[in-house]
């Protein structure tokens, strides 16, 4: 059972990341909700990557011993990576909403007539 | 050297020189456009067509000779023993090779109208940068045959294009088009990736090939499966998930919805290789537990109601728009309904030679939406940047001034209403015929629909091009040639498509066809 917490963890964090997308009209929020979602998908890679009583995989010494899969570590890596691009330029678009509607609620964004 | 050897040598090397080469043109743009505008214009049209050139070659190797090739990133062998080798791999197949002709017609189209189009607009270092970066990253979609570097080429495409569909960021409604756009698209790869996560934990692989030759089709393949087409049809726009597709093709600038179309189809492209090629071995043969229905039909059935409800909203919606560009993409939403409209008759009569026609159909009419819809976004843009109008309400008489233009018009009106001797009517007719031997209903829909899509282009050609003078467009002129000669190129692929398509479908459409029902030659395209 303990070794599942971390995959309940996963799923909270991706629902309520979902519901924040889905319900929430602040786009600060809707963003939040997005990293969630992020957070709890690299939470899942890491923790598929472990192996009980593990080490890190770096060689160093001699002798075998058990490591974790070097391979979830890479995906992750690259996924925070291209996570933290895509958080910027959302961030510099809600910059640029604020400054034509003054406003961040969804419900009042691009209502304007041309 | 002689140059028969060097050939094969650029052939070997194509799949990695397709990706590569606007991906590093793309990062010199800034640098070439210090030199000058024109330079730079003419280096972003050099890089284009080069890269094009790799796919035409591949294409025409891949088509003609029907093989599977493979190109290797890192080692084919194991670092130490009993371990794995540390590669990627691209692997290319008669429908890799497909889509990637489409959108290198799409890049090229549009780098070549952005020419006169974006003169006028400051910040166009960054344009082309993000431009050639956005077709990097559709080629990446489309080439690659490894999970993982999926979801990075589709990260590397959806943040270029959402950049460039805020492009007129003095514009509320672009900036919110284009935040729309990186919403549904970061989500939906982010529904990959844990897909991609759950497919590891069982299979210890990312390759899409290895990935077929063991799946099981388990409890966590299911739900996978879900997430992974989830996400997909949230990049091809549809239904349930269009809402972002007519803001950004209407938003953004003319030259970008084009090669816009292009990214749409390649997540398409990627929903149809998971679902033939992944799952391919479990979704073909497999029955359910549920008496003796084969799954391939249940997963048709629900493709098919999936489709028919895009066909109509993209339909009905069109119909009532009174935006030029947004009607459009409302437009190719339902073309998109159509496309999986016939993959999921084939789904459903699958084995017979109606259920071949069928699929034959879908994947001609790819390549028709691609030009049908990419000349009527280059023909808005045109109107746009004569008038600086996009409502249907304001625009009229415009034939009187821009001849060339209408000639386009009508072109692509007819192609994507499907009349007769243009390229829509020889796919649109293929997916009647399949149809209606799978249920009448579902042709009666989609002839149905055409003809509304016609009634609604004929209403935009008479507010628009026809009627009398309006004085605000008295010194209207015909675009400038760099705009006609991409409207000519796309049309004359229409007419010719439209002329030929027996040419077209024996040589193109087939080895696709048999690429994406054959997986076995996919799984053992790669090197063990």
């Amino acid at each position: 059972m303990i070794y599942n917490i971390p995959y309940l963890a996963v799923v909270a964090l991706i629902l309520i990341g979902l519901y924040a997308v889905i319900f929430k009209r602040n786009l600060i929020k809707i963003v939040i909700g997005i990293t969630l979602i992020e957070s709890g998908v690299n939470l899942f890679l890491i923790t598929l990557a472990y192996r009980q009583d593990s080490t890190a995989p770096i060689y160093h010494g001699t002798g075998s011993r058990l490591m974790s899969l070097p391979v979830p570590h890479a995906l992750t890596l690259t996924s925070i990576v291209i996570g933290v691009a895509v958080l910027a330029l959302m961030l510099s678009l809600i910059i640029h909403i604020y400054r034509h509607y003054g406003t961040l609620d969804a419900r009042k964004i691009g209502e304007e007539k041309e | 050297m002689n140059i028969a050897i060097d050939m094969d040598w650029l052939l070997t090397h194509s799949p990695a020189l397709i990706v590569a080469i606007p991906l590093l043109g793309a990062f010199i743009t800034p640098l070439i456009s210090k030199i000058g505008d024109s330079v730079r214009n003419a280096w972003a049209i050099f890089i284009v067509l080069l890269t094009s050139f790799f796919v035409f070659l591949l294409a025409n190797d891949i088509l003609t000779n029907g093989s599977v090739r493979t190109y290797v990133f890192g080692g084919n062998t194991a670092l130490i023993n009993n371990s794995f080798a540390v590669r990627i791999l691209f692997e290319v197949d008669g429908m890799n090779a497909f889509i990637a002709i489409i959108a290198a017609v799409l890049a090229i189209a549009g780098i070549i109208y952005s020419w006169s189009f974006m003169k006028e607009h400051t910040g166009l270092d960054k344009y082309y940068t993000l431009v050639l970066l956005m077709i990097a990253g559709m080629f990446g979609m489309i080439l690659t045959g490894d999970m993982f570097n999926f979801f990075v080429f589709i990260e590397i495409t959806s943040i270029a294009s959402c950049a460039l569909i805020a492009f007129y960021t003095n514009k509320g409604k672009a900036v919110d088009a284009g935040f729309k756009y990186i919403v549904i698209s970061s989500v939906g790869a982010l529904f990959i990736l844990l897909a991609i996560g759950i497919l590891y934990s069982q299979y210890n692989a990312l390759n899409m090939a290895v990935l077929a030759g063991n799946i099981q089709y388990t409890f966590l393949d299911k739900i996978a499966f879900g997430l992974l087409i989830g996400g997909l049809a949230m990049k091809a726009g549809i239904v349930p998930m269009h809402m972002w597709l007519p803001d950004a093709y209407g938003r953004a600038p003319s030259s970008v919805s084009i090669i816009l179309v292009g990214t749409t189809l390649a997540g398409l492209y990627g929903a149809l290789r998971m679902t033939f090629t992944v799952y391919g071995n479990s979704l073909l043969t497999a029955t359910t537990n549920k008496g003796d229905i084969p799954l391939y039909s249940i997963i048709g059935a629900i493709i098919v109601s999936l489709a028919i409800v895009t066909i109509l909203i993209g339909v009905l919606m069109a119909l009532k728009e009174s935006d030029f560009k947004r009607m459009i993409g409302f437009a190719a939403v339902g073309e998109i309904g159509y496309m999986i409209l016939a993959v999921g008759a084939a789904l459903l009569a699958l084995g017979t030679t109606y259920g071949d026609k069928a699929l034959t159909g879908g994947i001609f009419h790819i390549i028709n939406d691609a030009l049908d819809v990419g000349l009527l976004f280059l023909v808005a843009g045109a109107v746009y940047y004569v008038t600086k109008e996009t409502s249907l309400n304001k625009l009229g008489g415009l034939a009187r001034h821009m001849k060339y233009t209408t000639v386009f018009f009508v072109i692509g009106l007819f192609a994507v209403s499907g009349m007769p001797p243009l390229n829509g009517f020889a796919s649109k007719l293929l997916i009647y015929q399949s149809t209606y031997q799978v249920n009448p209903i579902l042709a009666i829909v989609a002839i149905l629909c055409s003809i509304l899509l016609l009634a609604a282009f004929v209403k935009v050609f008479h507010s628009a091009f026809l009627g009398p003078k309006i004085s605000k467009f008295e010194g209207a002129r015909e675009v400038p040639k760099s705009m006609l000669i991409a409207m000519g190129f796309i049309a004359c692929f229409i007419i010719f498509f439209g002329l030929f398509p027996n040419i077209v479908i024996n040589s193109i459409i087939e080895p696709a066809k048999d690429a994406i029902l054959n997986y076995t030659s996919y799984i053992g395209g790669i090197i063990p």
